[in-house]
């Protein structure tokens, strides 16, 4: 009988056993460190008061990971309805993080994003703000949350410098102006900007009053009553859709025609439901908001992505809540390749040294300063022409020239 | 312009405004004042009946005045149906157990317009939408006063039909002495489904009105039923004349909050005046006390 040999327990074979021992162990661990698919969670209204913009967003949301797929990022999205509520959108922002969301994008509304944001604090979970303009939002403290869109003193500042250009460019001299405001978060906040930067702006104009409305009521007949009691030259509005909707209808039936309806930055003038509600009477209107930026490639295949999905919309009109609701994902997306993990606190990191230079929105790069607040968001003066949004100002960017004061309600085509 | 020379617009437009409201309202205090079932769905069928004037505008062009009628008996229809088929086995029941099985009604039918026609307002453009009469210092919406008149008018057949029909009669006999009209060989299942289908074309007729007011849209549903609710408090739950008086009252308090006060204390307003309608009178203004 022969006899086998058994080899024997060298110094080399307890190394060699010890390395691939050490590699098997730390197989899993190297799966793990490769960047897991990024969960987002979009939290918008899509249905309830605010749900025309929270569809509008929802597009935007719908076609994002298409078009970044084009850039090299690859996203996972969750798409979530808070109904306009904001107790609801608190928990919605629980169920989504509980079911394993690593970053949420959302709200739209201010009330609706300060709920999330109490809740994505303590769980370490990044939000990112892509519309949403109450100004405590980034000055609070919160350490997880970046926002890329103005704050309202911010679209006051810029909208009442650019109100001067306006006038400065067509020699319009108005003396007086109305201040009308919806009396939600967002209004509310602008009217604090108001308060506060018209002062020192130097308008050439003054503000005769400030009056806060009810987003909800049926009609603003007794609203336009009391304007026609004031009787200013110009009428300077923060609404939403539906509300500037019943705005110029009971302006047109009480007759009441001002120089012109200025938003220093607010939706409601330029939304498709606007357009085909009023018609003619929709055009002249001029909103100072930050826009897309038709010049940017992403813009282009962001626009190239929306047409065939959405034949029935227009980007034109849909740009502004489609390109922020695209760039909030974008910079979820970023960060989470550049970071190479869904850990909260790491993902969150490098969300704030996030600098994206090429984006959809006018501006420049995309950056966050020390409370995650987007500074350097512009405006432009928007006005609708033939029932489209049309860049007006400044010149260098404009692709007609403004008309103001608007032509009479009567006669329009 | 002053403040006083415009106050006569702003009580004209408080008052075209709440007889709409009021005949909306008319609709929910029929039917508690017969059935005793409280519709907490209100709000949701009328602007199911808003969306169907829309419909009927916008693929006919039916002016919605004039399809308030079409409107009017379909929903005499279905609230027939609906009483013969779900509301009468919970006649008598719990009043938690009526609550949310309206309840349940509501959430369906909003959730069922926001699949169909989606959260978008839609407006009825009428040609005249914009149009106004200029009555020496007054100017009138067209629109409103129209609506208005037509509120009137139904309400008016309204009244004359429980006033001066047999069928009528028996309905309040009903609402006074329900052991009493069973005894004398009334059918109060059939009664009682009359009178629903009678509460929900007003609900049709006035939601149809509506519509050349405000854009019908889903969210609208809960608001008119809170706002429903609060015309028949004042008014008197029960009492029809209560309701329009309790619409025109809620709408001229409102539009004369809004304008010497501030527009966004409007609601506040009317909520006050139920506040102290509840104390001071909670039958309210035209109730008969239990």
């Amino acid at each position: 009988m022969a006899i086998v040999a058994r080899p024997g327990l060298t110094r080399r074979r307890v190394l060699a056993g010890g390395a691939s021992a050490a590699t098997l162990v730390a197989t899993p661990a190297l799966v793990r460190a490769q960047p897991a698919t990024l969960k987002i969670a979009v939290l918008l209204p899509r249905s309830g008061l605010y749900a025309q913009a929270g569809q509008s967003c929802h597009r935007g949301a719908l076609i994002a990971p298409q078009v970044l797929a084009q850039y090299g990022y690859k996203v996972d999205l969750v798409h979530v309805d808070f109904e306009s509520n904001v107790d609801l959108a608190r928990t919605q922002a629980e169920r989504v993080i509980n079911d394993g969301v690593h970053c949420i994008v959302g709200a739209f509304e201010s009330g609706a994003t300060t709920a999330i944001a109490q809740v994505c604090e303590p769980r370490q979970v990044p939000l990112v703000i892509h519309i949403g303009s109450a100004p405590q939002l980034t000055e609070l403290g919160y350490k997880f949350l970046v926002r890329n869109f103005p704050t309202g003193p911010m679209l006051v500042a810029n909208g009442l410098a650019l109100i001067k250009d306006l006038l400065a460019a067509t020699n319009a001299t108005p003396k007086t102006a109305v201040f009308l405001h919806a009396n939600d978060t967002f209004g509310t906040a602008q009217r604090q900007g108001m308060d506060r930067m018209f002062p020192s702006a130097g308008m050439p104009f003054q503000l005769v009053e400030s009056i806060p409305y009810d987003p909800k009521a049926q009609d603003l007949s007794v609203e336009v009553t009391k304007i026609r009691a004031i009787n200013p030259d110009l009428m300077l509005v923060v609404t939403r859709a539906a509300d500037a909707i019943k705005l110029v209808r009971d302006m047109v039936r009480q007759r009441f025609q001002p120089m012109g309806m200025i938003s220093p930055g607010s939706p409601g003038l330029y939304d498709e439901e606007f357009f085909q509600a009023l018609g003619p009477l929709a055009d002249y209107a001029v909103y100072n908001v930050p826009w897309a930026n038709p010049k940017t490639q992403m813009a282009q295949a962001l626009e190239a992505a929306f047409k065939p999905a959405y034949p029935n919309y227009r980007f034109a009109v849909e740009c502004f809540n489609v390109g922020f609701t695209f760039e909030g994902l974008l910079i979820a997306a970023d960060a989470h390749k550049r970071a190479g993990t869904t850990n909260g606190p790491e993902l969150m990191k490098a969300m704030r040294e996030t600098n994206i230079a090429e984006h959809v929105m006018i501006g420049g790069p995309i950056k966050f300063d020390e409370k995650g607040q987007n500074v350097g968001i512009p405006s432009a003066v928007m006005q609708n022409r033939s029932r489209t949004p049309t860049v007006v100002l400044p010149a260098s960017v404009a692709t007609t020239a403004p008309v103001f004061p608007m032509p009479p309600w009567q006669g329009r085509q | 312009m002053t403040v006083i020379s415009l106050l006569p617009n702003v009580v004209v437009q408080g008052v075209l405004t709440g007889l709409v409201y009021g005949l909306m309202a008319l609709g929910l205090s029929v039917i508690f004042g017969v059935v005793r079932v409280v519709n907490f769905a209100h709000g949701e069928f009328t602007v199911v009946a808003m969306y169907a004037a829309f419909v009927l505008f916008s693929a006919l062009g039916l002016d919605p005045i004039v399809a308030m009628l079409p409107i009017a008996v379909a929903f005499f229809v279905i609230g027939y149906v609906l009483q013969v088929a779900l509301i009468n086995p919970f006649v008598g029941r719990a009043e938690h157990e009526q609550f949310i099985l309206l309840v349940g009604v509501a959430i369906i039918v909003v959730n069922a317009l926001l699949m169909i026609f989606g959260p978008d307002s839609r407006p009825a453009n009428l040609s005249y939408a914009f149009d106004s009469y200029l009555l020496g210092p007054l100017i009138v919406d067209k629109v409103r006063l129209y609506a208005a008149g037509a509120a009137l008018a139904v309400a008016t057949l309204l009244f004359a039909f429980f006033r001066y029909t047999r069928t009528g009669t028996a309905i309040r006999a009903c609402a006074d002495n329900l052991a009493g009209a069973a005894v004398v060989g009334l059918n109060v299942k059939r009664l009682y489904a009359l009178t629903f289908g009678l509460g929900l074309a007003c609900v049709g007729a006035s939601g149809a009105l509506m519509v050349t007011i405000a854009d019908a849209a889903p969210s609208l549903a809960p608001a008119y039923t809170l706002l429903a609710f609060t015309i028949v408090i004042v008014g008197g739950l029960g009492s029809m004349a209560g309701a329009l008086i309790g619409g025109v009252l809620i709408g001229v308090s409102e539009a004369l909050a809004g304008f010497l006060a501030a527009p966004s204390m409007k609601s506040m307003f009317s909520f006050a005046l139920l506040i102290i309608v509840l104390v001071f009178r909670p039958q309210g203004l035209m109730g008969r006390r239990a």
